[in-house]
């Protein structure tokens, strides 16, 4: 396999996925505005969702003040937004285009029929409370691309590629969110905790699509301990740390089979992987919460870096 | 039998204004090839065939056929219109075109084989030098190399018109990187899942072997010295070409790498592309990137699109670039006018295919009866294609006509004139009911260990009421071509 072709299926994923965790973070910054009393807050609210959407310094340089349509926009139309759902989309279709012939049938109608609908439309049309069912079909399209990879795609190179896209995509997503809040998840607000913390964990787990399964493994109310532990160390919960690298470990060790070598970036994620089986939240919070989610977000990041070095990926 | 149109009577004619139409005679009766599908034509609703239509049209674009037109920005990826009604050769009809089209691709590689060594044409005098020498599409970097089998154009695309029963005549000979192939495979698919009784009611020849002939082609002209299968791949200058899906398509169908500039690097005197395993040598380039953009070091300096090294490699017999570089000097449009020469003199025989009668602005007395009769000829620059830069005098203001006219003035070797040809028309599904439009032919040939010619090819059709004007860049669509066996 070419490595541009590997480079192509792994940023083609990479944006899918994160096309999808901007629809959804634009659904819970929606949310916080419709509630009455704490939207009041919602300038502060929007701007945390900029931040974990990687693209608060972009809006600045673009608009002067923070105002829910003009975020809304940026995060799903913007052209010069290049993590908005548009422009995601729009990468993913050209990365799966130059790679059309490495993907099923299935996988291109998936993206390029999501292109085509996307493309018709218009902000205006998200008025009259539009916006829900927007985002809605935003994230059901992108779960009818990974269903229709995880379906039909040969278990060959190509498929390992997408895998490692999506979950070093999906975990860097997960650390932003997490890292935003952090301070709202610090033990000892938990004490203080009124409404408004309440209401930010919910935030937090809606985020990540974990408020029902919050519950079912913990048969609890929120409590911010949990919370960080369910994100970072749960294996059980699809979009922690713990499980995206399982997979990212797996797709590694896939690749090594194909290949029969054992790159530089298989070593580096074993090593996060086994750093993340010992850890306990003990630990992350006494060495600090905010200190540990950099640390991992930029492990991550390298981690990307070599991958691509690693696979000839130019 | 007389033919009617669709079954509610309210659409348009089939019967052409003028010319040859392919499946109505001028008393109304219908041709024979052409008798079941008159029937089942008019049995057709129109609702049904714009649902058909509209059915056709969301295949396509979901599956990504679009093509881009250049310095159309506001929709860089369109469909090619694509006609729901199949042209129809008999298989008379097909044989003798197949003949034809093998005699003509064997003379021009011979052709080329000579231009590029002895010269013995021009020795003969059978065509003047300097056709030759002051081309731009001579290319001298090829003077005295040998390519495997002796092949320059091993990939071609032959451009046919017929004007009456038995007159058809060669349009262009496209030598070089003929695109289309992918829109006559498709056209067939869409054809056969939206009117499986009406195609399984024609013994209609295959097209599907195609990509697997491709490949049996390019395996045939690998380098000597290659040892054991030969790794092939496609060289497509990127996603944003307009024959992009073309390139992908056929990459795809004969299961090799789809490879950019990029992806490829000359070491130690051979081709390689980097993959996520190191380097893996490349024995046959099918490039559909020209000749100017093939390598920065031999050809245009400021080109990304190719592969610095490439053509040292290719002339010390290590690699085998598909199409040949310099293989325009055979399609150059003066040269087109010697064609017949050119055939008889390489194969003994008469030509079986005509030519177009061709005036050369380049001599003197042909260009002034050129200028002289603008109103009626077809004037084409020698080194345009896609129907750009062309003008077709009947169909031209005085004015057009005119400027036209200066611009042959100031550089008369850049242009040859042909008679305006009365296309013949064939039924097009064009909303109102079947309706004759102009097409032409495109059959793709496949020069290797031998010919192979794929029935029918591609049909482009001028959708146009009355135009002649069949390119898509220029609103011209597809349709699928059936030619019948016996």
């Amino acid at each position: 396999m070419l490595g541009r072709t590997a480079a192509s299926l792994f940023w083609m994923s990479r944006y899918i996925e994160r096309a999808e965790n901007i629809a959804r973070l634009t659904e819970v910054g929606y949310r916080i505005a419709l509630t009455p009393d704490i939207g009041s807050g919602h300038r502060e609210d929007w701007q945390s969702t900029l931040i974990a959407a990687a693209g608060l310094n972009t809006y600045l340089e673009r608009h002067s003040a923070i105002t829910p349509e003009k975020v809304q926009h940026f995060l799903l139309f913007d052209r010069d937004n290049p993590s908005s759902v548009r422009s995601c989309l729009e990468t993913a279709r050209n990365n799966a285009r130059a790679v059309r012939t490495a993907l099923t049938r299935e996988m291109w109608e998936a993206l390029n029929s999501t292109y085509i609908d996307f493309t018709a439309v218009k902000a205006s049309d998200l008025r009259s409370g539009k916006l829900p069912e927007f985002l809605d079909w935003v994230r059901q399209r992108s779960a009818l691309f990974r269903g229709s990879m995880l379906g039909t795609l040969l278990r060959d190179e190509g498929f390992h590629f997408g895998q490692l896209g999506a979950f070093i995509e999906r975990v860097d997503n997960t650390a932003r969110i997490l890292d935003v809040k952090y301070y709202v998840l610090l033990p000892t607000n938990e004490s203080v905790g009124g409404d408004l913390d309440a209401f930010q964990w919910e935030t937090i787990l809606r985020s990540v699509s974990a408020h029902r399964s919050y519950r079912h493994v913990y048969k609890d109310r929120y409590r911010p301990w949990n919370i960080a532990e369910f994100l970072i160390l749960r294996q059980e919960m699809p979009r922690s740390f713990r499980f995206c690298y399982g997979w990212i470990e797996r797709s590694l060790e896939g690749l090594l089979e194909i290949l029969g070598q054992s790159p530089q970036s298989r070593h580096d994620a074993l090593a996060i992987l086994s750093d993340l089986k010992s850890a306990s939240m003990d630990e992350i919070f006494q060495s600090g919460l905010h200190e540990f989610l950099s640390n991992f977000i930029k492990r991550n990041n390298d981690l990307s870096s070599r991958i691509a070095h690693d696979f000839h990926f130019l | 039998m007389k033919f009617h149109a669709f079954n509610d009577q309210s659409g348009g004619t089939t019967r052409p204004s003028a010319g040859f139409d392919e499946m109505v005679r001028p008393d109304g009766s219908i041709r024979p090839a052409y008798q079941k599908l008159a029937d089942w034509l008019s049995q057709q609703s129109r609702g049904l065939m714009a649902k058909k239509q509209e059915e056709a049209e969301a295949i396509f674009r979901r599956l990504g056929i679009t093509f881009a037109v250049y310095g159309d920005s506001a929709s860089n990826e369109r469909l090619i219109p694509f006609d729901l009604i199949p042209r129809i050769i008999s298989a008379k009809e097909w044989r003798f075109l197949e003949r034809g089209i093998e005699q003509r691709v064997r003379a021009l590689n011979a052709f080329l084989y000579d231009i590029y060594h002895r010269q013995e044409i021009i020795r003969a005098g059978r065509i003047p030098a300097e056709l030759i020498t002051n081309n731009e599409a001579f290319l001298p970097e090829m003077i005295g190399f040998d390519p495997p089998r002796k092949i320059y154009s091993h990939i071609i695309g032959t451009d046919i018109v017929r004007t009456g029963e038995n007159d058809f005549f060669v349009l262009e000979d496209n030598l070089r990187i003929p695109s289309g192939v992918s829109y006559m495979l498709e056209d067939r698919e869409a054809m056969m899942h939206l009117f499986p009784e009406l195609f399984a009611a024609h013994r209609v020849a295959p097209v599907e072997r195609y990509p697997e002939l491709l490949r049996q082609t390019l395996e045939s002209v690998a380098p000597a010295g290659c040892k054991g299968d030969p790794t092939i791949a496609v060289l497509t200058p990127g996603i944003y070409n307009s024959a992009f899906f073309e390139h992908s398509f056929l990459a795809d169908q004969m299961g090799v790498e789809l490879v950019q500039g990029s992806d490829l690097f000359v070491e130690d005197g051979a081709l390689y592309m980097r993959t996520i395993a190191g380097k893996e040598k490349v024995d046959v380039l099918y490039r559909r990137v020209d000749d100017a953009y093939l390598d920065p070091l031999t050809f245009r300096p400021d080109s990304s699109l190719g592969v610095p090294g490439l053509f040292d490699l290719y002339r010390a017999g290590h690699v085998t670039i598909v199409n040949a570089p310099g293989t325009g000097i055979a399609d150059d449009k003066a040269v087109y006018a010697y064609v017949p020469d050119i055939t008889e003199f390489y194969t003994g025989q008469k030509p079986i295919l005509q030519n177009v009668p061709t005036w050369r602005c380049a001599i003197k007395d042909e260009c002034a009866h050129v200028v002289q009769n603008l109103d009626t000829l077809v004037v084409k620059e020698v080194h345009g294609s896609g129907g750009y830069g062309m003008l077709i005098g009947p169909h031209a203001t005085k004015a057009e006509r005119a400027s036209f006219a200066k611009k042959i003035a100031a550089k008369p070797s850049n242009y040859i004139a042909q008679p305006t040809l009365s296309l013949s028309t064939c039924p097009s599904n064009v909303g109102k009911g079947p309706s004759p439009r102009h097409v032409d032919l495109r059959p793709f040939v496949l020069v290797g260990d031998r010919v192979r010619i794929t029935p029918g090819g591609l049909t482009r059709v001028a959708l146009k009421k009355g135009s002649l004007v069949v390119n898509s860049s220029q609103g011209g669509g597809t349709k699928d071509t059936w030619v019948l066996e016996d």
